[in-house]
């Protein structure tokens, strides 16, 4: 079968005729269905990490990442059976319960969408990572990460090919970090700030943008900036 | 969260790629920069100077009012004033009456050979443009230049020579479409990084081979499928010696000779003598190197030629050019999608500026000043009397400079450049600029040459003006304004439109026009008259930029160039010689200084050296092989001095297989360790641009304490 091939299938009750290759959310946007996502992004190769996009297929045991299964012909598929409502409902609900959110605007609207509520899971333990602020370019304050890892992608062939930073520790303790926990500066970075630019979440941000909202006065920042590095003392 | 007063799309004022950029303001305050995502440009990637390297817009030490030296400055006693109190604040009446009275004055006593003017790849093409203007029309001079002089003057002048064009053949993204490609003398990963990431792409997500031919171990060569190491100022051997194996081994496209090219029998005949040995012997590249580079080029189906200033800055710079030229003409790897000649421009408008006459021999759109009929075009859109614009060629940078005395020139205009940094052997350059009668720097900052002026004019950057910059690609973008000039700065544009009235009421010419209401005005004038340009108006590179030649309101662009034929008809072969760099190395200077730039950091540093950038590389350092430190007990991080017959610096040493044996690496960024301190300034005889990639120096440990800043210290985990 070619790329050049075309391909009809059912999606919401509605004909739908893509070429193949075509991934279901790309799909599901030519019948005007707006799938949510999170990890997802135009810039970066499609990892289905967050499963927000997720879409009941018929025949298909568990719901399928939109985001990733390519569109097979005559297949059914629903974007809000109420299986699909409900499973964005709880990963939404999952990320409010541990991650600061309050600069994820989009995932704010999400919640809101999906009547998602913060307060389903009272008793999980909340992020609670200090902030790294170890550059004069950006922070990363990974109290608000959702391990989308488009950072990492943009470092990595998304991008830069500088592979300065990756996924560190397993589970719960899983972070964004660089090797051996260097500090930015001592790592392969660039400082091109495409991690900053996709950042969903406001985990990464430009320390100009974090001063101005701290309240500090341009004339100030521009004083702090004149600051030099000393040297250590070598021993 | 912020709320964002506006977003700004604009043009990125650092290199020549040109990336799209959109600026976050806030309280007449940029805090963010993004880019947008569906670029053609640059596809929503940055690098460190165009996402977060532009706060030198809100440094402390930025010059807001305009200046005039408190003390009168003479020829021959001229000195440097960076400190503020040795200067008054005025107001623009009284700096640009006294610039015009000054001006006036020297030009009816000495006349048209005592003006000049230094433009700037940093300003947009409408400031370019006027700058040149104000020059031919009112003072009648031809000295104009700026600093492509000092960059691609050696690829302009062999590719005008050899095809009748000199800008980039392709677009960059198109290197995709190669499946070979080289790279000569570019560290494009550090400066051009968004082309070297569409380089990285097309090899490792579409299969292409990149040959890299430099004398330093760059990060490009991570990436690379051959790296031909040669020593520097020896590309018209190596690379002759690739065409020798081409036409031996009749790997050439025969056709495309015959068809659109001009020389061949000599040129091949010249080849004889440039064996893969010969070149070996020279180069220190081994001839089976030599010979697979020349099979993996030539045996392409589309290959591409990406180059920088290591061909262009040499005393053989034009010859380098030509050299490299050749290989695509022996292949007919040109005029497809894809394939051609590519020198990588550094300044984010050095293409602009040179394409709106900034320059000493040609008028707006390349049209040479001795031809009449030119003088006579450009007569007429001017308002000036029939003979009335200088027919003579003019200065060059470097030569301006040198012509610095009594019965030479006598007034310097400096807008936006720098030539106390990035002049060859600086020492030279100060006695010149103390000769000079009356200097005036159009500037952000008292830089280094600012510092020698009479009168300093505050002007605008990119992110506080409206204009266009043409990319290195030959695409012409638009910059805008995100908040208003900063104090009483004016943007450039405005103060030339004001003091050029002052000069020409003063001279009584009957007027070329300056009341200009707005740049798009400036650019429309200028379209009227360059046919390259007639196409391309503000209303049409509103979202997406056009590239150049544009002939009319339908034309779309020209992505890639000479699919039919050359500008001057058929290509040019020129018989090359191999002829050595200017100063050998010897007993008492036995390394090679070849000098370059820095990711972080920009030429003269006016910009990034008051920005948070110079935070994450605050010293110059010099690059040194292992086996040479050794050898001279020099350790990484150790305080050595470096000194050439011209000059010396102390600085620390970075100890780097980054460099090769016998050659030490030093970046010109940083004015307390001048590079040019140290470099020649041996021209090309064609292209006059100096040569910087090559002089002999001598290394020797020095003491922490000599160092010009003991406390400073880069520490960075990618150097």
């Amino acid at each position: 079968m070619t790329t050049t091939d075309e391909i009809t299938l059912d999606i919401d009750g509605k004909s739908v005729t893509v070429p193949a290759g075509t991934t279901l959310l790309e799909a599901a946007k030519q019948i005007g269905e707006d799938t949510p996502t999170i990890c997802f992004h135009e810039a970066t190769t499609a990892n289905a990490i967050c499963r927000i996009c997720v879409v009941e297929v018929e025949g298909q045991r568990v719901l399928q990442p939109a985001c990733i299964v390519e569109a097979v012909a005559d297949m059914q598929v629903q974007t809000r059976s109420e299986k699909v409502i409900r499973s964005r409902k709880s990963i939404l609900e999952m990320l409010a319960s541990s991650v600061d959110l309050s600069e994820a605007p989009e995932i704010q609207t999400l919640m809101d969408d999906y009547d998602a509520s913060a307060e389903r899971f009272p008793d999980a333990q909340r992020r609670n990572i200090e902030i790294k602020d170890d550059n004069p370019m950006y922070i990363r304050d990974y109290d608000k990460c959702v391990l989308c890892w488009r950072c990492v992608q943009v470092c990595a062939d998304d991008a830069q090919f500088t592979y300065a930073i990756n996924f560190s520790g397993r589970g719960y303790e899983t972070e964004i970090g660089t090797f051996f926990d260097q500090t930015i500066p001592a790592s392969s970075c660039v400082f091109c700030g495409q991690c900053v630019a996709v950042c969903p979440t406001g985990a990464l941000k430009p320390k100009r943008e974090m001063f101005i909202q701290q309240g500090i006065s341009p004339e100030d920042i521009t004083v702090m900036s004149s600051g030099r590095k000393k040297r250590k003392k070598r021993t | 969260m912020i709320k964002t007063d506006r977003v700004v799309s604009t043009t990125c004022p650092y290199c020549g790629v040109g990336c799209n950029l959109q600026l976050h303001v806030k309280d007449d305050y940029i805090f963010k920069v993004t880019s947008p995502f569906d670029s053609v440009v640059n596809q929503g990637n940055l690098c460190v100077k165009g996402r977060f390297g532009y706060d030198y817009i809100y440094h402390p030490k930025r010059v807001t009012t305009p200046l005039i030296r408190k003390t009168l400055q003479k020829a021959g006693e001229r000195t440097q004033a960076f400190d503020r109190d040795e200067w008054r604040d005025v107001t623009w009446d009284e700096a640009l009456d006294m610039i015009a009275d000054r001006m006036v004055e020297i030009y009816q006593r000495d006349g048209s050979k005592a003006m000049s003017v230094y433009c700037c790849a940093k300003a947009t093409n409408e400031e370019n443009y006027l700058m040149q203007k104000m020059y031919r029309t009112l003072f009648r001079t031809n000295n104009v230049d700026h600093c492509t002089r000092l960059c691609h003057a050696g690829s302009v002048v062999a590719l005008q020579q050899a095809l009748g064009s000199s800008a980039m053949s392709n677009t960059s993204s198109e290197v995709i479409h190669n499946d070979v490609f080289m790279v000569v003398g570019s560290n494009t990963s550090d400066n051009h990084p968004i082309i070297a990431l569409q380089m990285k792409a097309a090899i490792k997500k579409y299969g292409a081979k990149m040959i890299v031919i430099d004398p330093r171990r760059i990060e490009m060569v991570d990436f690379a499928e051959m790296w031909l190491p040669l020593k520097p100022g020896t590309n018209v051997p190596l690379l002759s010696a690739m065409a020798h194996v081409i036409v031996k081994e009749e790997l050439g496209d025969l056709e495309f000779v015959k068809n659109r090219t001009e020389g061949y029998d000599d040129y091949v005949e010249s080849l004889e003598k440039f064996t893969p040995e010969y070149a070996e012997e020279i180069s220190g590249v081994p001839a089976d190197d030599i010979r697979k580079a020349a099979r993996l080029y030539a045996k392409a189906e589309n290959a591409a030629i990406y180059w920088g200033m290591g061909i262009s800055q040499l005393s053989h710079g034009t010859a380098s050019a030509l050299a490299l030229i050749h290989l695509a003409f022996l292949t007919g790897h040109i005029g497809r999608e894809g394939t051609g000649l590519n020198p990588l421009r550094g300044q984010n408008n050095v293409q602009g500026a040179s394409d709106m006459g900034a320059m000493p021999f040609h008028y707006p759109g390349y049209m040479l000043v001795t031809d009449e009929k030119n003088a006579q075009k450009w007569e007429t859109a001017w308002n000036i009397e029939p003979g009335g614009l200088n027919r003579e060629l003019g200065l060059t940078t470097t030569e301006i400079l040198s012509h610095a005395h009594p019965g030479g020139i006598r007034s310097l205009f400096i807008m936006g450049e720098n030539p106390m940094m990035s002049e060859p052997n600086l020492n030279e350059t100060r006695k010149h600029m103390q000769q000079l009668e009356f200097i005036v720097s159009q500037d952000l900052f008292i830089n280094e040459s600012a510092a020698f002026a009479d009168v300093f004019l505050p002007a605008a950057p990119f992110a506080e003006k409206d204009g266009t910059f043409t990319n290195t690609d030959r695409r012409v973008q638009r910059v805008r304004q995100a908040h208003a000039p900063r104090g009483d700065s004016r943007a450039d544009w405005e103060i030339i439109s004001d003091l050029a009235q002052r000069i020409e009421s003063r001279l009584g010419r009957a007027t070329a026009k300056w009341d200009y209401s707005n740049p798009e005005e400036i650019y429309a004038e200028m379209a009227s008259v360059v046919p390259d340009f007639a196409g391309i108006t503000y209303e049409r590179i509103k979202d997406v930029g056009l590239q150049y030649p544009v002939w009319d309101k339908d034309h779309p662009g020209t992505p890639f160039l000479f699919a039919e034929s050359f500008p001057r008809g058929r290509g040019k072969f020129t018989l090359l010689d191999y002829i050595p760099s200017v100063e050998p190395v010897d007993d008492e200077y036995p390394f090679i200084l070849t000098t370059g730039r820095l990711l972080e950091h920009w030429h003269g540093g006016t910009m990034t050296r008051h920005s948070k950038l110079n935070e994450l590389y605050p010293e110059a350092r010099v690059d040194i092989h292992p086996a040479d430190a050794e050898i001279h007990g020099i350790s990484n991080g150790m305080a050595v001095r470096l000194s050439s017959r011209r000059g010396e610096i102390v600085l620390r040493a970075t100890v780097t297989e980054k460099t090769t044996v016998g050659l030490v690496f030093l970046p010109w960024h940083f004015h307390e360790a001048a590079a040019n301190l140290l470099t020649i300034d041996a021209l090309d005889p064609q292209a006059k641009i100096p040569e910087f990639k090559v002089c002999a120096v001598q290394v020797f440990p020095a003491r922490d304490e000599d160092l010009p800043n003991p406390d400073i210290v880069v520490e960075r985990g990618r150097y």
